[in-house]
């Protein structure tokens, strides 16, 4: 038993080192707990065949939030934002389309086209930056409100209002709650821009680009955007978990690896402790979790612990995972039709058009995986080539959509599932199906056992207008703490949600420093 | 409507076919005369068809826990073969019903209420090993209730009530079959309230009635019912205060601190739904009360305002009333806001009346009484008297 905890924190995600790292560098003493047998989450790297190794399961990623950069000096523990990368639209005639911040090109694009994707990632872009306040704070309780609230909706509201200046304002509102296949259809005429672009606003989400709110997850990506451009996770120093880990070190918290949390232990509405798988007690006065709520009030906790009604939302909490991700292992280097070496190196993303995307979805509805699914691929061994035995190479590909629960059950379609994705990236690069030495299939139900999320979404639980801001992840802990005293949440499933960002965990950490329960 | 297993009995009886629904049951407001009726409870026997009201049936390893969760008292003491009454909230602490809680045995209980609460019940089971069972339309229910009750039973056949406690069950014999019978009711006299399988009601009816001439039993509906529970002191949801699954407008839902149910809330014994938010407000000053209070005069006082004062502050507002015909007084429950605290010293109801169509308005003073308006000691007498 180690002398006095000041707070524990479940689950040694990325979020959960954020929030970590502040408060030790706060003065308190930090304790993390992590399941695992490495820290970094989503982030963390995995093997296959011993020699391929895979980065972690996001495989892309943009700039961390550069105020917790700032805050925790990710930059002198090495970290860096990786080499800007563009998206690559494949099309298998080769018509390839390049989009990347503020330029997109291709062959037969129109000239209108092109100048309004510029005009409409810098509007879109404007948005985020609007919203930027509200992703960046705890969010606002409507009643009650204290000043922290205040301020946070009238910073809001200056951005909307001032910032946007009144004709921006207008589309915002006009456009916020809207659906991403609408707003496409307005603005452009290609396609294959339309595909691109509605596959970014839906990806790792159970919406397709019909659904509501669909803008809204746009922007939130957007958001990352803001911080710089996109690049391949690649493993090494440079990388976001490695970094929090080192700063989490220096800020003097300390790590158990491979503990996982059974319970939170409460006594008379405050939590006080938790209780690992192996039967250890940890005492603390407060606990910190990282893992999804549905996890942390359900399995953790109990719903027994809580009011009924609080528990019942909890469970009603939407987030089946709807992504599988593919690893292979190959014996030599990908060739794509029509593309470089270098292209390679991009983010290579198959959403031919809109109208594909929305059907890959209406599968999913159903319970099945796409027939036709939007991929996204990446070769981190092109970035980085200790990740694979030499002039061989890893291939990381999302896939989406894959229910978490499907038709038949996964045991039964998992290799042939597999295989269609391996033929079917091999329509653009022909000879993959050749180099496969080994490959490796996660189902949201794996990415669920092996990473601790329930049902294996990447962001704790839908990021839809109804679980999002002060509803995120329920009414009742959308401000990082939770009906019972001591027991605080960090991860994805709260405000502003999933992506690499570290918001959760920063706010989540703020919130809790602001509380006075810190000393 | 659906008719209970007692409705034939019933509707012979019936003179003025006064019907109305109760949870979706036909149920009698009167049967013949309403002072006749009252006056059965108070002075002799009187049979009520219990069977509408919701019964739900608890079981299994986590019953215990899984009501201990749901309402605010401490069940830890309850036993097995005992009744006791409780409350239970929603997750800001207020009132969603209240009902009678039979222990039959280990992990073995019944829950009776007087609105449905399959919803809330099954809500709140998330998590415990429990099974839930209505069992509304399974078990016919008869109310014996008055001085003489125990007579009645005794001699239409059911033996062992004579040592039976208050909030007892036990499970009897009415010549062949069985019948579960509890010292319980709604009345705040001596009386019984028997159980039994739909098949057995007629049988049971009939075992009492052919007592009743000598006894005075007469079948009431629920007028009657109305009259002597407010005597006795007791609440109704939905009628007194609005129960909180059914509050549109905020702050018009009720906690059972505001009723003056604050006994049965037990903040020490861990977790239950609205725990959090009573405590709050357990630590807060009173902000309203629910009060028993006698009306000074004979003017039939209905749904009168309540004020701090003759002409002073209007405070609160007249849930029920009645005259009682036993306490020769009007009986009233008010809801009263409290000034500072603490519940006003000198409260006056305005009480407008008709006099031959005409209105007229007066003040009358009013006493507020802590205890129940009616408490006859052989209401608690075991054994009962014997007549």
């Amino acid at each position: 038993m180690i002398e006095r905890i000041d707070a524990i924190i479940i689950g040694a995600g990325h979020n959960g080192l954020v929030c970590g790292t502040y408060l030790a560098r706060a003065g308190l003493t930090v304790l993390f707990l992590e399941a695992r047998e490495s820290v970094g989450g989503m982030t963390s790297a995995s093997t296959i065949n011993d020699d391929y190794h895979f980065p972690g399961l996001a495989h892309t990623a943009y700039p961390v939030c550069p105020k917790i950069r700032k805050d925790l000096r990710l930059d002198k523990f090495g970290y860096s934002a990786g080499k800007a990368i563009d998206t690559i639209a494949l099309h298998e005639d080769g018509m390839h389309l390049r989009l990347r911040t503020r330029r997109v090109s291709g062959p037969g694009l129109g000239d209108r086209d092109v100048s309004a994707y510029v005009q409409f990632k810098n509007e879109y872009l404007d948005y985020a930056k609007a919203l930027r306040p509200l992703f960046e704070s705890r969010p606002p309780r409507l009643k009650n409100m204290d000043f922290a609230d205040k301020s946070t909706l009238a910073k809001l509201g200056w951005n909307i209002r001032v910032g946007l200046g009144r004709e921006s304002m207008y589309e915002f509102l006009r456009v916020a709650a809207m659906n991403m296949y609408d707003v496409l259809e307005e603005v452009f005429d290609d396609e294959r821009l339309q595909g691109a672009l509605a596959a970014d606003a839906v990806l790792g989400h159970h919406m397709g680009p019909r659904s509501p709110g669909t803008v809204l997850t746009w922007l939130t990506r957007l958001y990352g955007e803001l911080n710089g451009p996109l690049s391949v996770v690649c493993g090494g120093r440079s990388q976001l978990g490695h970094a929090l880990l080192q700063a989490a070190e220096a800020s003097g918290a300390s790590f158990r690896l491979g503990a996982k949390v059974k319970k939170i232990l409460v006594e008379k509405g405050k939590a006080f402790g938790v209780e690992t798988e192996d039967g250890e007690l940890v005492k603390a006065r407060m606990i910190i979790s990282n893992a999804d709520p549905r996890t942390t009030f359900l399995d953790l906790l109990g719903a027994p612990q809580l009011d009924a009604m609080f528990a019942q939302r909890v469970s009603q909490i939407r987030g089946a995972g709807d992504v599988a991700k593919l690893h292979l292992a190959l014996s030599g280097r990908p060739e794509f039709s029509a593309l470089s070496e270098s292209d390679v190196q991009n983010r290579l993303l198959i959403a031919p058009t809109m109208n594909y995307v929305e059907h890959a979805f209406n599968d999913a509805k159903y319970n099945d995986c796409s027939t036709d699914p939007i991929l996204e691929i990446t070769v981190p061994s092109l970035h980085n080539d200790a990740l694979a035995p030499a002039g061989h190479h890893i291939m990381s590909v999302n896939i989406m959509y894959a229910p978490y629960d499907i038709a038949g059950g996964w045991d039964e379609q998992r290799a042939t599932f597999a295989y269609k994705i391996i033929a079917q990236i091999g329509r653009f690069a022909p000879n993959l199906k050749s180099l496969v030495v080994d490959f490796e299939l996660l189902t949201p139900q794996d990415i669920e056992s092996q990473y601790h999320v329930r049902q294996g979404h990447w962001h704790h639980g839908e990021m839809t207008i109804h679980q999002s801001f002060m509803m995120r992840p329920v009414h009742g802990a959308a401000q990082y703490d939770s009906p019972v005293d001591g027991l605080f949440l960090c991860g994805a499933g709260t405000h502003p949600g999933g992506g690499l960002t570290g918001l959760p965990g920063r706010n989540a950490a703020k919130r809790i420093l602001s509380m006075g329960v810190a000393t | 409507m659906q008719h209970t297993p007692f409705h034939a009995r019933l509707a012979a009886l019936s003179q003025t076919e006064e019907w109305t629904s109760w949870n979706g049951y036909m149920a009698p407001r009167v049967l013949d005369k309403l002072s006749t009726e009252y006056f059965a409870v108070r002075s002799s026997c009187s049979v009520m068809d219990l069977t509408p009201m919701e019964k739900y049936r608890i079981t299994g390893t986590d019953a215990l826990r899984f009501l201990d969760r749901l309402v605010t008292r401490d069940l830890s003491k309850l036993k097995p073969g005992r009744i006791t009454y409780v409350v239970w909230c929603n997750d800001d602490g207020k009132l969603i019903d209240d009902g009678t809680l039979f222990q039959f045995g280990e992990g073995d209980y019944r829950l009776c209420s007087q609105h449905h609460q399959l919803d809330w019940l099954v809500t709140s089971s998330m998590g415990f090993d429990v099974t839930i069972k209505t069992e509304t339309h399974d078990v016919a229910a008869l109310a014996v209730q008055g001085p003489t009750s125990y007579s009645v039973l005794s001699e239409a056949g059911i033996a062992g009530l004579d040592e039976m406690r208050p909030f007892g069950i036990a499970d009897l014999y009415c010549g062949d079959f069985s019948v579960v019978v509890s010292r319980s009711g709604y009345t705040g006299d001596l009386g019984y309230e028997l159980w039994v399988s739909p098949d057995n009601a007629l049988p049971l009816w009939d075992a009492i009635f052919a007592v009743g001439s000598r006894y005075a039993v007469h079948a009431i509906g629920l007028s009657a019912l109305e009259m002597v529970r407010i005597e006795a002191g007791f609440i109704m949801p939905g009628f007194d205060f609005n129960t909180a699954e059914s509050t549109v407008r905020a702050g018009y839902d009720r906690s059972p601190y505001e009723v003056g149910l604050g006994w049965v809330v037990n903040l020490d014994k861990g977790h239950f739904t609205g725990r959090k938010a009573l405590l709050a407000e357990h630590t807060r000053p009173a902000r309203r009360r629910l009060t028993k209070i006698i009306v000074k005069g004979n003017k039939p006082v209905a749904e009168a305002f309540i004020f701090d004062g003759k002409h002073g502050k209007l405070i609160g507002e007249i849930k029920c009333s009645i005259w009682s015909p036993i306490l020769k007084a009007n009986l009233a429950l008010a809801d009263i806001e409290c000034i500072n605290g603490n519940m006003p010293k000198h409260i006056w109801a305005r009480v407008d009346y008709q006099r031959e169509l005409k209105w007229m308005s007066t003040w009358a003073e009013c006493r507020m009484i802590d205890k129940p308006f009616y408490v006859p000691a052989h209401r608690s007498a075991t054994p009962p008297e014997r007549f």
